[in-house]
């Protein structure tokens, strides 16, 4: 069952240094107060693994969290580069960071393969690709049935999965809807499971088919309103592109990302401290 | 070139736009590629079907999406699925007629790069990598590719080859066993290429107007082949050049890039 607990209590029971940790939300549902409390709290060494490392893990590489990434497609959505990530990558600041590259439909599959304890996922891809010469987890195997080649990658099996929900009940049964991304699929596959989500509700009234996770799978369930923010909860607020956008300058020099993450982060008690002395900074000085 | 009423990367969005035939199964990329199936939904190709990686099937946004995801391409789709599904029973499971992406690199058999420029371990610049883009390349029954032409984009050799085209020509995807056709066009602010019959070296069938030779060799980096009967784009109709600016601005005024009219 899990335990309705604060971020802080959930992100220091459950998540720790050296840890493989999956954060997942496909442009919607970024678990973005998650990944603000796993810098507050210094981790180190992490593995991190997402489809988008988005603006979510930008923060975390800039701020030395992690050692590793695994990740399918690197940029910011409709902006741009993600710069830390960059950095880290191209000069090794603040240290050098070991990537991992897939592709979505490879990455998607291995966190279905994770779910489904299997050891590998299988699909049709990557013939004729240089992906495979640079990453030793992309093999291919031949079908046992009609001899097809095919491409093989490594199940995933985070020791912690983070997810951002809409709604929970008290008992921790939690509720997604709109674009879901590979979210099920991450806690699923995962050994432990934190979710942030918009509100506690005495009754979920989830249709039949609808996305539930039910509170036996997971580790934790946080009450965070706007833990998503600046992505979006569907039926609660809409992306913040300027922030997106913002971030582009923010993350561009690295006194600059010291600075605000120091100020935003660091200087902060929780994530509601943080959305307030971001509201007071002003969205024209975000910079 | 003279004084036309619309620009080149107006011309590259409508002459992308207008290879996607209504009803087809699209599988669209954000940035240009989605900019021109949005365009041809809203014009020629009512029927078409909008398929973006984060779930949503039959989009109908009413502004170009920012990212990937936007809640807009949820809210107007046929239905929602997750990306696991969309990946496994769509692309792969060969309902995807078209594929329409973008590149950062590309060569004359239309293999891309979207990785990085220079060595790989040491990158000059680091890219945001594969996304969808080379299970897409695989599985779609035909590709279509659209990119701004410029010698730095259209090289010999590529730093990288993240999703294949037509590898090193001929019958190089069918023999390894690729299920779709690969790329059939590429689509730029200066021509339209296709495909060589048998050599599969993309060949230009369409200059824009005004757009010469000289000025389309000078922007690629390999010895162009033209095809031996080279047609003039038909230029933007007035419908297609409102239609688009409409999309545009009312894209600018929703992502608070633009003030509303």
């Amino acid at each position: 069952m899990a335990e309705i607990v604060s971020l802080q209590s959930a992100i220091r029971a459950h998540l720790h240094d050296g840890d493989t940790v999956a954060m997942e939300g496909f442009t919607h549902l970024i678990p973005f107060a998650a990944g603000h409390e796993v810098i507050r709290q210094g981790r180190k060494d992490l593995t991190l693994i997402r489809m988008t490392p988005d603006v979510i893990y930008d923060q975390l590489i800039g701020a030395g969290c992690a050692k590793k990434l695994i990740f399918s497609w690197g940029g910011n959505p409709g902006v741009g580069s993600l710069h830390r990530l960059r950095d880290a990558v191209e000069k090794d600041w603040p240290q050098p960071l070991e990537i991992q590259e897939h592709g979505h439909g490879d990455l998607s599959n291995a966190y279905v393969a994770g779910a489904a304890n299997l050891p590998f996922a299988v699909l049709r891809a990557y013939a004729g690709s240089e992906l495979p010469k640079h990453n030793k987890n992309i093999r291919f195997i031949q079908c046992p049935f009609t001899g097809e080649t095919l491409a093989a990658v490594p199940a995933i099996r985070p020791d912690v999965t983070v997810i951002h929900a809409q709604k929970a009940d008290r008992k921790g049964n939690v509720l997604l809807w709109g674009i879901l991304g590979v979210q099920k699929e991450a806690v699923l596959a995962a050994k432990r499971a934190i979710v942030t989500v918009e509100e506690i509700v005495a009754e979920l009234n989830a249709p039949p088919n609808a996305c539930v996770l039910p509170s036996w799978t997971l580790a934790a369930v946080c009450h965070v309103p706007g833990g998503a923010r600046p992505s979006y909860a569907h039926g609660y607020y809409d992306r913040d592109n300027r922030f997106y956008q913002a971030w582009d300058e923010i993350s561009r020099d690295r006194e600059t990302f010291l600075i605000w993450i120091k100020k935003h982060i660091l200087d902060t008690a929780d994530f509601a401290a943080f959305q307030k002395v971001l509201a007071e900074t002003g969205k024209e000085q975000l910079v | 070139m003279s004084a036309a009423n619309y620009s080149t990367s107006e011309m590259m969005t409508i002459a992308a736009s207008r290879l996607l035939k209504n009803g087809a199964v699209c599988f669209v990329g954000i940035g240009l590629p989605s900019t021109a199936a949005n365009l041809a939904r809203l014009t020629h190709a009512p029927d078409i079907v909008l398929i973006y990686e984060s779930g949503p099937i039959g989009a109908r946004p009413d502004v170009l999406p920012l990212s990937i995801g936007d809640g807009d391409l949820a809210e107007r789709a046929d239905t929602v699925v997750s990306t696991p599904e969309i990946f496994r029973y769509w692309l792969q499971g060969g309902r995807v007629d078209v594929g329409f992406l973008g590149a950062a690199q590309i060569d004359r058999f239309a293999n891309i790069n979207t990785t990085v420029i220079g060595d790989y371990k040491k990158p000059a610049t680091r890219l945001p990598g594969a996304g969808g883009a080379p299970e897409i390349a695989s599985c779609a029954k035909e590709v279509v590719l659209v990119l701004q032409q410029t010698a730095r984009a259209f090289v010999k050799k590529l730093d990288f080859l993240t999703s294949v085209g037509h590898l090193d020509g001929g019958d190089a995807r069918k023999k390894l066993g690729l299920p779709g056709k690969g790329p059939v066009a590429v689509v730029t602010d200066l021509c339209v290429m296709k495909p060589a019959d048998v050599t599969r070296e993309l060949t230009v069938t369409q200059l824009h107007p005004g757009v010469t030779r000289e000025q389309v060799q000078k922007a690629t980096g390999w010895e162009l082949r033209f095809a031996k009967n080279v047609e003039e784009s038909v230029p933007p109709t007035d419908e297609e050049l409102k239609v688009l600016r409409d999309l545009l601005h009312r894209t600018a005024v929703a992502h608070g890039q633009a003030p509303a009219a």
